[in-house]
């Protein structure tokens, strides 16, 4: 039984290694769009945690990434170079700095943390209050970072942060996240949210708590999606506007693409669509693709990642992977039995 | 000369009643169509930013104002109907959830083929700037277009609460918004009040893009976008299931945010959007069925 379930955790991690080793494969630049996708596979597993495992929709895991960005970028910025890029910052944070692991490690803690209380009271909500809620939460943790100096750089790029997110530990963080992922959906919490999500009335008849199963699903999101982002920041400089609402929309474009129902559909969809995005937005600068030149408009990557995603929803809403995790094929005298077990 | 409390000046009043009068606009044009087809459409603010485009260009032609306004109600009717057949439509019977996303993907491609039809920078409605010159009355300095936003809100307001309630188009449209089923079995016309519905939500929209333009006639892709974020707030904070509860969470949030827009230093006034939408979810978490409901939770269909 184990053993069948096996392919269901393995299938996503080999598509990050294999991704991860295609990375290793090409030249620097081409590289670069490896360690994106790597970098949002880890997001949008994120996203999948709550979303998925929930059913409710949420706009604001961005806001985790954000404060990720922030965490891990505020305290690697060489002390050196703090005031040039952040001349408003708090003086404890002016002469606080911390490692690579350590400052993943904060980035992760601070979207846990703060996912737990901001969950806190919007647990409580589901359906369209949810997702204008969490809305909510995306524009003001923005407009806070935007505009408060003392934590950070504003509106400035993290322009010095250390660079140290390479292939390997982009594909180990999402690595991570699948395997953690994986052991949430299949734990006990993990089912009783997944019951919730298909019959809300039954499973509080059944004694479940649908508001604890949430918010432990929204914090645990909210720290991969804090670890994410400061994986981010160590990977190029990154400023308040790009963790906004275009973010938001790739990375909620990539979990309904790829269906957002199983962990499968969560890397298969971050990995076709960052793929595709990488290719559209080289093209929109011009790329020589098997002997053709091909240079595409500004706005072209949009326009056909938001018809991929609409066409998606409306004609097979459940995704790519039509919500189904990998399974090997059942050996038949298996089939056979429980065939027989179900029938008495 | 100021209003009593908060020290506000009259032209910072007119200018926050004009804003709720706009918000209240879009608000029941989101509300309507939520209303018979429970989806909430992200993408209004992109009506509206055609409706913009159309203004502006039809002003880069030398057309007349009246042409470019009738450009615009041209252009977002045609382009709602569209949204209609092809979203809309197929997307029925979904749930909320997934019609918000599958709006906010259309928001984004609509956006990106403004990116790429008219360029990143956007063009500039002059055609109506004299709208914002100000009128003096009785020795305070106030914007035409605010007092002209007013007019139009509140008769547009006035006009619509006569449809709801008097004719049976409205009727129909109500007792669709309670109870879509039961009301088909009752006879009414389900495609008929659906189209009736997205037809007013545009001509709704038509109607904010112009005095939206009016107000800022740099129109650029990312017209209204942000508006119509404060808006969706606005609606749900006042509570989707009657268009009344809805108009008045519109004009809330926009009546709010133009006091606190205009009253505040600019140090504060930047952290305008963490207030509101800090006061909304506090609203949410308090009263999930909105504020202007009468304790009638919104029942999502089955």
């Amino acid at each position: 039984m184990i053993l069948r379930r096996l392919p269901e955790v393995i299938g996503p991690v080999l598509l990050v290694l294999g991704a991860a080793l295609l990375g290793l494969g090409v030249s620097t630049s081409l590289q670069t769009y490896f360690l994106d996708t790597l970098v949002k596979v880890s997001i949008v597993v994120a996203l999948y945690v709550f979303i998925g495992n929930s059913g409710v929709l949420s706009f604001g895991h961005i806001a985790f990434v954000a404060l990720g960005v922030w965490t891990a970028g505020v305290l690697t910025v060489p002390e050196s170079q703090k005031n040039a890029i952040m001349p408003g910052l708090a003086h404890f944070l002016l002469h606080t700095n911390v490692g690579n692991i350590g400052s993943l490690a904060l980035a992760a803690a601070v979207g846990l943390v703060f996912a737990f209380i901001v969950g806190l009271p919007l647990m409580r909500l589901s359906g369209l209050a949810a997702g204008i809620a969490t809305f909510g939460v995306l524009e003001i943790v923005n407009n806070l970072l935007r505009y408060w100096q003392s934590v950070g750089p504003g509106l400035n790029a993290f322009s010095s942060v250390p660079q140290t997110t390479g292939i390997w530990q982009a594909a180990v963080a999402a690595m991570i996240c699948i395997v953690v992922a994986y052991a949430y959906q299949r734990s006990r919490f993990g089912r009783q949210l997944r019951a919730a999500r298909e019959d809300p009335a039954a499973a509080s008849a059944a004694g479940i708590s649908i508001y604890r199963q949430r918010l432990l699903a929204f914090t645990l999101s909210g720290a991969l999606a804090g670890l994410a982002g400061g994986l981010y920041v160590h990977l190029l400089p990154i400023e308040v506007d790009s963790l906004y609402l275009d973010l938001t929309f790739i990375t909620l474009a990539m979990l309904v693409v790829g269906g957002s129902g199983s962990l499968l559909g969560a890397v298969l969809g971050a990995l076709a669509v960052s793929g595709l995005d990488s290719f559209l937005s080289a093209s929109e600068n011009g790329v020589d693709v098997l002997g053709l030149h091909l240079d595409l408009p500004t706005g072209t990557t949009v326009i056909v990642i938001g018809t991929l995603m609409a066409v998606v929803l409306v004609l097979r809403p459940s995704g790519l992977s039509g919500g189904r995790e990998l399974a090997l094929p059942r050996s038949r005298r298996l089939a056979d039995l429980q065939k027989a077990r179900a029938s008495t | 000369m100021t209003v009593a409390f908060l020290n506000l000046s009259w032209p910072t009043f007119a200018e926050a009643l004009s804003l709720g009068g706009i918000y209240a606009l879009m608000a029941v044009g989101i509300g309507l169509v939520f209303g018979v087809l429970r989806l909430v459409n992200f993408a209004y603010g992109q009506l509206i930013m055609a409706g913009a485009y159309a203004i502006a260009y039809s002003s880069q032609w030398g057309w007349p104002t009246w042409g470019g306004i009738m450009l615009c109600f041209a252009v977002v009717l045609a382009l709602s109907t569209a949204m209609d057949w092809l979203v809309f439509r197929p997307l029925r019977g979904h749930s909320p959830a997934v019609m918000l996303v599958a709006t906010f993907a259309v928001a984004f491609l609509l956006q990106s083929i403004a990116v790429l039809a008219f360029g990143q920078l956007g063009t500039v409605a002059s055609s109506i700037g004299p709208l914002n010159q100000p009128w003096d009355i009785g020795g305070v300095l106030i914007r035409k277009i605010a007092i002209v936003s007013i007019a139009i809100a509140a008769f547009c307001l006035v006009l619509l609460q006569l449809l709801l309630t008097r004719t049976s188009v409205g009727l129909h449209m109500r007792a669709a918004a309670m109870d879509f089923r039961t009301s088909r079995m009752l006879g009414v016309r389900a495609n008929r009040v659906i189209g009736g519905a997205v037809l007013i939500s545009g001509l709704l929209a038509a109607v904010s893009a112009f005095m939206l333009t009016a107000r800022n006639p740099q129109v650029t892709p990312i017209f209204g976008l942000d508006e119509t974020i404060v808006v969706l707030a606005g609606v749900v904070l006042g509570g989707l299931t009657r268009p009344i509860s809805a108009t008045l969470g519109g004009f809330t949030i926009g009546f709010a945010s133009g006091i606190l827009g205009g009253a505040l230093p600019t140090d504060q006034s930047q952290y305008l959007p963490s207030f509101l939408f800090g006061a909304v979810i506090l609203v949410l978490i308090i009263r999930p069925a909105g504020l202007f409901t009468r304790g009638d939770v919104a029942m999502e269909r089955l």
